[in-house]
């Protein structure tokens, strides 16, 4: 079976700086991967290569076995990637409600239209409601997401990047700045959500990253220096060193 | 969780009374549209209404850009004046060819002349978004505007083109030649076309080029190009531009450059920004006003450009959301039962608002008659003013200086009446 | 053969004339629209706020100028103008720019468009919508060279060694003074303004100042030699618009070449008489008037007005970021 996403001797540079040095990573279908890796290491350049937001100097991207490096990122979003973002990124002066449905439009095929009302397209309300159900924020659905508290705007960035409906689903440190209960809320919110599809996360919690992640890999320097599963990660000296060790004091 | 459920079955439950009120102001204006030129019958001001109509509709689609995508274009009225060139060409062919084509059709080419132009340039010029775009709409606006001196025969120069709209087939028996004819022909296109304008923000790419006003980066991570929403937004915008164009030509009778000048699309950024981008009814606000303005204050004043620019820098400086925001900003204080404690601060407050405002009135009608050299008195509400007087510049300078102080401290006493009322409309659950 | 070559010669003469003089006048008309864009190119690395309103402060440049040089003469008006002219720039950006930052740089921008708006009926108001009678003063009052049969007049190279002097104190101000670092700062990383401490209110102060000084400046100096009416900021606000985004936006190089192309086109343009029909002879005149036949028949100089337009679309369909541009937005 092809990966789900195979990236390819992958560099990029900034002016003369190299962020992002030989990364090789293959995710399986349907697995769930979390990144780690210490301030700075490129997590989120790493994202944002995968997902067309910036075009990599070198090597290559693959979704599904298909090229995906060089596309615009509504192009990859079309073939069924959907990503959040680690700094909230929605739509601050639309309410809840009209958030999520944006993201779903596209998926349930109605592009462009200007043809048809909006409100009157009974699958999209019916997958808006799901989803804002989902995501505990149906009671503030009439609310300008600009308005919302710091934790539901993290859960409604991750209800828009999981409303289109996509097989793979890359979450940018979905939990950061919650409290612990918002935290055990949002882990169990991300299980159930992405059941049955594939799941890159990046996270700096690790009793997060232990309990939901199939397979680890650990980014410093723009390099995956190790790759495997939980138990391999905690016992892989070169990780103990450059990253747990730290985490320990 | 009960919290949850009661707000959520409130809508669906109030749903047939939120379709009832929709429809019933849309009721509204049309039934207002019809019965005004019964009441105000006199030839002004059925030229007013008709002028006031064709702005409307301009407003309108200027908004589809300012307020629905976050597109500030400099260069509106290009397809306000392309339109207004298409009807005048076409008026003038249906006429020499004997096409059996009836004036209330006009509109529509109009229409399409926007649309075409729009077609064309607008791939290029939608690109990017922001200041970039700004400028880009700058230019083109200069560059259609130049052009249309040179490419004489098109648009006939300085003198533009004319035609004569009793010429054209007539409709129901209708020559359009009186002015209440042309009246409800714009109120037709006008109603035709608003609704139009308020179906678009009902469609996907309504909704979506929303979210490309508030976030184009993150519209592309759900599956949209946001140039692809600006394009076709731009392009709605130019078609009913041209409409507004098309009517404009039916009014007068001509199309000039004047039409697709700077002039024409700074005019229609103020009256959408003064009525306010955020709502629909927001740009029928300002272009009533700016209109009326426009109409009253040029027999008033010779300096009337001065005060709008002095209201549109007001409004930018002080309630960027325009009257409409200003008026909506209200209905939560209003529905949790807190506006009447906002009420006496503000009535404290105009006093001396009107007074700054009274002085600066002043000062500027000094100066205008002072180098314009003429000295008729300045006649302020019913009080004649000597500009050469030195009691009217102390009154002026009294006025400003005092004004501007006490009206400093009382807007603060507003803000902070305020304050406290949105905290109980908080509190009460209307304000999120 | 005799008498034919003659006229040749003086043809030939009249073209290298023509030739020298509008590089001449370019260059200088580049300059000036310099002196201008560079202003506008750094308030906007800086703020994010495009001034709409920096060519009515080279108008108001120009009829400060005017005025003073009534009341105390030309020098002490050519340095207490731009001295007024950056008063007024740093107030709008300590009372009016600074408040509606909150509401977003579309707010700014239009805030600057008003503000044109107003500053535009306020001259017309005080002085009148016709031009005024802004003389080049008597100390410059006379050609400094003569090149063929035209008088180069000294005063334009008063103006010329004006700008010029200016540049180089703006390249050594920005490459040698703390201020110049973090403007350059600014240019590369625009992201990182938000990071020069405390006194950034006051660094944005100081540039809006700085940068409206220049533009007053431009206008004392070309008040004289051009024409001072109050609506010269109309008329050259689209074309400065033009050089910053046909430069890239951002980029002080490409203003600085930005604004030397479209100073020597314009000029070149204007003074070429030359149309299609002189070219290729006329149209078939069966045809009567159309379309093709105005275009036909416009002279370069007619269609001057429309070139940095039309530069403008090429440069957007060629490189939509403009000349130097790095930035998308
Ligand atoms: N557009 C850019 N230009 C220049 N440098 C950049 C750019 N984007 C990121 N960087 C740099 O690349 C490095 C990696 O950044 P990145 O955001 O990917 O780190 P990260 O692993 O996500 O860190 P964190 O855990 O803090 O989110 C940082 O040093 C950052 O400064
Ligand atoms: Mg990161």
């Amino acid at each position: 079976m092809t990966a789900a996403i195979e990236v390819r001797a992958v560099e990029k540079r900034f002016g003369n700086v190299g962020i992002i040095r030989d990364l090789n990573l293959s995710i399986a279908q349907g697995e769930r991967h979390a990144i780690i890796g210490p301030n700075g290491a490129g997590k989120s350049t790493t994202f944002n290569l995968i997902s067309g937001h910036i075009k990599p100097t070198s090597g290559e991207v693959r979704l599904n076995g298909d090229v995906i490096s060089g596309l615009q990122p509504f192009e990859i979003n079309r073939r069924g990637l959907s990503r959040s973002f680690q700094v909230t990124n929605v739509f601050a002066r639309m309410t809840v409600w009209e958030n999520v449905r944006s993201a779903v439009l596209w998926a349930t095929g109605h592009r462009y239209a200007f043809w048809k009302n909006v409100d009157s397209l009974p699958e999209v309300r019916e997958r808006t409601a799901r989803i804002l159900e989902d995501i505990h924020l149906t009671h503030r659905r009439d609310v300008p997401a600009g308005l919302l508290t710091y934790a539901e705007q993290r859960e409604l960035e991750i209800g828009i990047t999981i409303a289109g409906g996509a097989t793979v689903v890359m979450l940018d440190e979905p939990t950061a700045g919650m409290s612990h209960a918002e935290t055990e809320r949002a882990v169990s919110l991300i299980r159930r959500l992405t059941e049955g599809r594939t799941l890159v996360i990046v996270e700096h919690d690790m009793s997060v990253v232990f309990g939901l992640a199939d397979r680890i890999s650990v980014l410093v320097y723009g390099h995956i220096i190790a790759s495997g599963t939980p138990e391999e990660i905690r016992r892989d000296p070169k990780v103990r060193e450059a990253y747990l060790g730290e985490e320990a004091h | 969780m009960t919290t949850a459920t009661t707000s959520v079955s409130g809508p669906a439950a109030n749903a047939a009374g939120e379709n009832l009120r929709f429809y019933g102001v849309w009721l509204a204006g049309v039934i207002v549209l019809i019965v005004l030129p019964l009441v105000f019958s006199s030839g002004g001001s059925l030229t007013s209404f008709s002028l006031i109509g064709i702005a409307i509709v301009f407003a309108l689609s200027y908004n589809i850009l300012l307020g629905q995508t976050g597109l500030l274009s400099f260069g509106h009225a290009v397809h306000y004046g392309l339109g207004g060139f298409t009807a005048c060409h076409v008026m003038n062919a249906i006429v020499s060819h004997g096409w059996p084509i009836p004036l209330p059709f006009i509109p529509l080419f109009g229409g399409l002349g926007g649309l075409g132009f729009a077609i064309l340039v607008g791939w290029l010029m939608t690109k990017r978004a922001g200041t970039v775009f700004a400028m880009i709409s700058l230019g083109i606006g200069e560059l259609v505007a130049s052009s249309s001196l040179i490419l004489r025969s098109v648009f006939g120069g300085e003198a533009g083109i004319t035609t004569d709209r009793t010429a054209l087939p007539r409709m129901f028996g209708w020559t359009f030649g009186p002015q209440i004819q042309v009246y409800y022909l714009i109120a037709f296109w006008l109603v035709v076309s608003a609704i139009a304008m308020y179906a678009l923000t009902r469609t996907p790419l309504g909704r979506i080029s929303n979210a490309v006003r508030d976030n184009p980066e993150r519209v592309q991570f759900i599956g949209y190009d946001p140039h692809v929403v600006r394009y076709l937004a731009y392009c709605f915008a130019g078609f009913f531009a041209g409409i507004a164009g098309g009517l404009a030509a039916i009014s007068f009778e001509i199309a000039n450059s004047a039409y697709l000048g700077a002039i024409q699309s700074g005019l229609v950024l103020f009256a959408t920004f003064i009525g306010g981008t955020a709502y629909f009814f927001g740009p029928i606000l300002g272009a009533i006003l700016v209109t009326y303005l426009q109409l009253g204050l040029t027999s008033v004043t010779s300096v009337w450009q001065l005060y709008f620019g002095i209201i549109f820098i007001g409004i930018v400086m002080f309630s960027p959301g325009g009257i409409a925001g200003l008026v909506m900003m209200h209905r939560p204080l209003l529905r949790a039962g807190s506006l009447w404690t906002v009420i006496p601060s503000y009535l404290v407050a105009i006093v001396p608002t009107v007074a700054l405002a009274c002085g600066v009135i002043l000062v500027i009608e000094t100066i205008a008659r002072h180098s314009g050299g003429e000295a008729s008195a300045i006649n302020l509400f019913g009080i004649a003013f000597n500009p050469k007087s030195p009691a009217t510049w102390i009154a002026a300078a009294v006025l400003v200086a005092g004004g501007f102080v006490i009206a400093r401290l009382t807007w603060r006493r507003v803000g902070e009446a305020w304050d406290r009322a949105a905290t109980v409309a908080r509190d009460r659950g209307y304000l999120a | 053969m005799e008498t034919g070559a003659l006229p040749r010669i003086v043809h030939e003469y009249a073209v290298l004339e023509l030739i020298v003089i509008s590089i001449l006048n370019g260059v200088l008309f580049g300059m000036l629209l310099f002196l201008l864009s560079s202003g506008l190119t750094v308030i906007f690395s800086m703020m994010g706020v495009l001034n709409f309103a920096h060519a009515s402060f080279y108008m108001l440049g120009a009829f400060f100028g005017f005025q003073l040089t009534k009341w105390i003469g030309f020098w002490p008006a050519f340095v207490l103008a731009p001295l007024l002219v950056g008063a007024i720039g740093m107030a709008v950006e300590r009372y009016g720019l600074r408040n509606t930052h909150k509401h977003g740089h579309v707010a700014e921008l239009l805030l600057t468009f008003g503000l044109a708006f107003a500053i535009e009926e306020i001259v017309a108001m005080i002085w009148g919508r016709s031009p005024v009678d802004y003389r080049v003063p008597a100390l410059l009052d006379f050609p400094a060279f003569t090149i063929f049969s035209t008088n180069y007049p000294a005063y334009k190279i008063f103006m010329l060694a004006v700008s010029v002097v200016i540049f180089v104190a703006l390249l050594l101000v920005l490459r040698r003074t703390r201020v110049g670092l973090i403007v350059q700062a600014a240019l590369t990383h625009p992201h990182m303004v938000g990071h020069l401490g405390h006194n950034v209110g006051r660094v944005f102060m100081v540039v809006f100042g700085v940068g409206s000084a220049l533009a007053g400046l431009a206008g004392v100096i070309a008040g004289p030699a051009l024409v001072t009416q109050s609506d010269m900021a109309a008329a050259l606000g689209p074309i400065l618009f033009v050089v910053i985004v046909f430069g890239g936006l951002g980029s002080l190089p490409g203003a600085f070449v930005a604004s030397l192309v479209i100073g020597l086109v314009q000029t070149f343009a204007v003074a070429l008489n030359g149309s299609l029909a002189s070219v290729f002879g006329p149209l078939d005149a069966a045809g009567g008037p159309s379309a093709l036949s105005d275009i036909w028949n416009v002279t370069i100089a007619q269609v001057a007005p429309i070139i940095p337009y039309l530069l403008l679309v090429i440069i957007l369909i060629v490189r939509p970021m403009g000349l130097m541009g790095t930035r998308e937005s």
